[in-house]
């Protein structure tokens, strides 16, 4: 992953406020995107990562804060100053112009001359591999080779930043998997800083150096896709990135060994984590449904650890089968596991008898939240 | 509500012919060979004839071609700022002007022919060429801004923001994305106004002056005098014309970028 | 907001062509419908209400009342007549709907002088339709339509029906065809539907294409002027005479003034008929 202390910071956001007719869209943004990563804002509808991306981009002003791009104060210039370009959404394509024409555009406004627009433009559609279809208009071209265009179009001014609004996002899902790779791929190519928009968290986590995970105009947790996925930092976080299952407890000891001993549901467990805790605090523990185990009755014998439960619900889903189990005091539980058509252990019927479990270090404890 | 489809398709045919009748007979006996008679007496091309070799329509027409084309000519580039302007920008009186042009499209005709007079008279302006212009510029220019505009809507908003990004100012904007993208707006606009000019008999006849004669007008005072085949000519000769003008403005509409 | 020429440049020369031409030429008539008329002068300067007082003239009210009955009857014929008629186009889905859409628009826009004028060979004494009820004889006598209401209100009715036609049409194409199903589903009969779903909701299209026709109905001189003839006076004709024949200017500016005020009325009823149409409609 390399030295990040190093890494130059290319975009900073100090401080950034955004209100629009007094209704507050971001609060108190404090970011830092490194020169050369792929960053990703995720966020839910509505949580103010296109408003963040229009600050950065110089389409909105901030109400209150710092946008610095590559050592300079931006607030009051216009986008096309700012060194950074923005791929839309919906591509916004001139439709009147073929490919080739779309692309060089910008260049075309900086008064680059011909001859160097024309290699330009060329070596930039070989890199999305279109070089065939430089003189086709948008509406003879496909949807991915559409959005391929408006990549270049944007990417061929050499900015510093290229801004990407939920790109792919009116894909359909086998183009939309193929295109990540590509975007992916593309950046290393290109070197250049990448943030990237989406409310669809296996792409960010797909594709990001790092996560910007947002809700309602506040940035929750920063961090590598693993970062975020395995720890994070409030609940916010980890119910909006995949499935979790969610405990109370309370803290029953702690030792220097960072392992505390947490009250589940009546029964002692033995936890791990970094946090600090003081005795009886109350915490959420979370457990990713792949992390839990389901047994039956049969098949174990040593159950102290273990969490009786009925099974209510299996959904076979191909790859893997869930299972939603309801525990003695009507908790519910979900586990999901890779479907092994060997395997008996999971043939589970509605209505049996399961004990529940998980591997001892694979959960996450949190302060506790309302 | 499901009418029969017979009593549907009868009433639709009916309601066509109601509307094209009249115009067809006007066809078919500017080929009639009589002077007065509604009989049929034979085809031929002498109104025709007639039609052209009257040197007094003649300039009539010619007046109101070059009068059409000077007004649609301006009103269109005129609408098309207004419609630009309306649709891009916010400032100061915006739902005014908006108001403003749905009141203009709408206001009677002759209020506007009347307060023109008033206006020209005022300032001493003489009453012919100048006049008529600057009152046909007026009453098409709401109609070229509709036209426009409602062309303008279909866009999708982000290209002027990517144009921008991209580092292209207003002008260049306007230039090479708006005025290419609109083009078949603003030739049915230009279409719309030329029409609008050519047919216009209220408004033109409160600012128009001895000097210069226009073809409404002129048809106006021959057909209070009666019919007459070489009316029954010049209508069809017209008729068609027109026919030809919407055709080629819906075509121009219909087609997408 | 950031400095534009292009917006400052094509802002002022809009403002000023349509201040000069339109604002201006309307505060004129109303300021000349104050002013009172002299031989010598088009216009004297004592400002006067004498002008409207004069409206209350029996002879004025006559017509302004004939005026609004041929408007009304005239809207209403082409209501009825254009409903069913827009009705059936935007909900056809023939491949040749644009072709009728398109074979509506040509009498739009061709002169409608020169249609009035094709009337007349057909309704005259020795016009085609009394050739034709004579040699079937279902009449004894030619009709005297030509030069009566009758033949006014024909020559209304057939200029003005393609304006009553088109927005009744884009209305009704914008329906959502889901809430006719919906309420048939609920189990509305079809004529239950049709009055209580689509009718109000192409109240706005109605709205408007009936300001489209009731005005140039009470306004268009010379279609009563040449369907009509010299007996016929309608609001229009009279405009038109005080202006170019009797050249009283303030008079003529007075019935400007107040055929204004009827517009402004339509108008806001227009207005407040499809906000609160927009507050009915819950989907």
């Amino acid at each position: 992953m390399g030295d990040y202390a190093l890494a130059k910071n290319v975009v900073e956001l100090r401080g950034v406020y955004k209100s629009i007719l007094d209704h507050e869209i971001l609060h108190d943004i404090n970011l830092d995107v490194r020169e050369g990563e792929f960053l990703t804002l995720l966020g839910p509808s509505g949580c103010g990562k296109t408003t963040l991306l229009r600050l950065i981009s110089g389409f909105e002003e901030p109400t209150l804060g710092d946008i610095v791009i590559d050592g300079k104060n931006v607030s009051g210039l216009p986008p096309h100053q700012r060194h950074v370009n923005t791929v839309f959404q919906s591509y916004a394509l001139f439709p009147h112009m073929t490919a080739f024409e779309n692309i060089a555009f910008g260049l075309r406004c900086q008064k680059v001359p011909f001859p160097e627009i024309k290699t330009r433009v060329a070596a930039v559609l070989k890199m999305v591999k279109l070089e065939k279809y430089a003189e086709r208009k948008p509406n003879e071209l496909s949807g991915g080779q559409q959005q391929r265009v408006a990549i270049a179009r944007a990417a061929v001014n050499q900015p510093l930043v290229l801004l990407l609004d939920e790109p792919l996002s009116s894909l359909d899902y086998r183009l939309r998997k193929a295109m990540q790779i590509e975007l992916k791929q593309l950046q290393r190519k290109l070197g250049i800083t990448f943030i990237f928009v989406t409310h669809d968290q296996e792409e960010a986590l797909s594709m990001s150096d790092r996560v910007v995970v947002m809700q309602e105009g506040c940035i929750e947790q920063v961090g590598t896709p693993r970062q975020v996925y395995e720890e994070p930092s409030n609940l916010n976080v980890a119910t909006f990135i995949g499935e979790v299952n969610i405990f109370e407890g309370e803290i029953l000891s702690t030792n220097g060994n960072k392992q505390i001993h947490v009250n589940i549901l009546n029964k002692p467990r033995i936890v791990k984590s970094t946090r600090h805790f003081t005795l009886g605090e109350k915490v959420h523990v979370l457990i990713r449904p792949e992390d839990v185990r389901v047994w039956n009755q049969h098949e174990v014998e040593n159950t102290t650890d273990m969490f009786a439960g009925t099974v209510e619900e299996v959904i076979y889903k191909g790859t893997t089968v869930d299972l939603i189990v309801r525990l003695e005091n009507n908790k519910i539980v979900s586990a999901t596991e890779f479907f092994d058509e060997d395997d008996d252990r999971l043939e589970y019927k509605m209505g049996e008898q399961v004990w529940v479990n998980w591997t001892s270090g694979w959960e996450v404890i949190l302060p506790y939240e309302i | 509500m499901r009418i029969s489809s017979l009593s549907s398709s009868v009433y639709f045919t009916l309601t066509y012919l109601f509307f094209y009748i009249p115009i067809i007979l006007l066809i078919v006996y500017s080929f009639n060979n009589t002077q007065y008679s509604l009989l049929w007496h034979g085809f031929t091309w002498r109104w025709y004839v007639e039609l052209f070799s009257d040197s007094d329509l003649w300039i009539s027409t010619w007046h109101s071609f070059f009068l059409g084309i000077a007004a649609a000519t301006i009103a269109t580039w005129i609408g098309l700022l207004a419609a630009v302007c309306l649709y891009r920008y916010r400032f100061f009186g915006r739902n005014f002007l908006n108001g403003l042009v749905f009141i203009l499209i709408l206001s009677p005709e002759i209020v506007m022919g009347a307060s023109l007079l008033i206006l020209f008279t005022l300032v001493h302006l003489p009453l012919g060429f100048m006049s008529l212009l600057l009152a046909h510029i007026s009453f098409c220019i709401p109609f070229v801004i509709v036209t426009i505009y409602s062309r303008l809507v279909s866009f999708d908003k982000n290209i002027f923001e990517a144009a921008k990004d991209l580092g292209a100012g207003d002008w260049l904007i306007f230039l090479r994305i708006l005025v290419p993208l609109l083009w078949p707006a603003l030739f049915a606009g230009w279409l719309l106004s030329f029409t609008l000019s050519l047919d216009d008999v209220i408004i033109s006849y409160f600012v128009a002056g001895p000097e210069f004669q226009i073809l409404p007008l002129q048809i106006y005072s021959m057909v209070r005098s009666g019919i007459k085949p070489e009316i029954n000519a010049l209508c069809s000769v017209l008729f068609c014309l027109t026919f030809i003008l919407v055709l080629m403005s819906q075509l121009a509409l219909r087609k997408k970028v | 907001m950031k400095y534009s020429e292009f917006k400052n440049v094509s802002l002022s020369i809009v403002w000023f062509w349509l201040f000069i031409f339109a604002l201006l030429p309307f505060c004129l008539v109303i300021a000349a419908s104050f002013m009172a008329h002299s031989d010598t002068h088009l216009m004297q300067m004592p400002f006067t209400f004498s002008n409207y007082l004069k409206l209350n003239n029996p002879i004025y009210i006559r017509i302004f009342e004939k005026s609004l009955f041929i408007a009304g009857s005239v809207t209403i014929i082409c209501l009825l007549l254009g409903y069913p008629f827009a009705y059936i186009i935007a909900r056809s889905q023939s491949r040749w709907k644009n072709l009728f859409i398109l074979l509506v628009i040509i009498p739009f826009w061709t002169s409608s002088l020169i249609r009035s004028y094709a009337l007349i060979a057909i309704i005259k004494a020795k016009g085609v339709l009394n050739s034709i009820l004579l040699a079937i004889g279902l009449i004894q006598f030619p009709l005297p339509i030509l030069f009566t209401n009758s033949a006014v209100m024909l020559g209304l009715v057939y200029n003005l029906l393609p304006f009553m036609i088109l927005p009744i049409m884009t209305n009704v194409e914008r329906l959502d065809n889901r809430l006719v199903d919906a309420a048939r589903d609920l189990g509305a009969n079809r004529f239950t539907t049709f009055r209580k779903i689509i009718i109000p909701l192409t109240m706005p299209g109605i709205i408007a294409g009936s300001i489209l026709v009731f005005l140039p109905a009470m306004t268009l001189f010379y279609i009563p002027d040449i369907l009509g003839g010299a007996k016929s006076i309608l609001l229009g004709n009279l405009i038109q005479n005080q202006f170019i024949i009797s050249e009283n200017w303030p008079m003529g500016a007075t019935f400007n003034t107040a055929l204004t005020f009827l517009l402004a009325t339509l108008l806001l009823i227009y207005v407040f008929a499809t906000r609160s149409h927009k507050r009915r409609e819950w989907l």
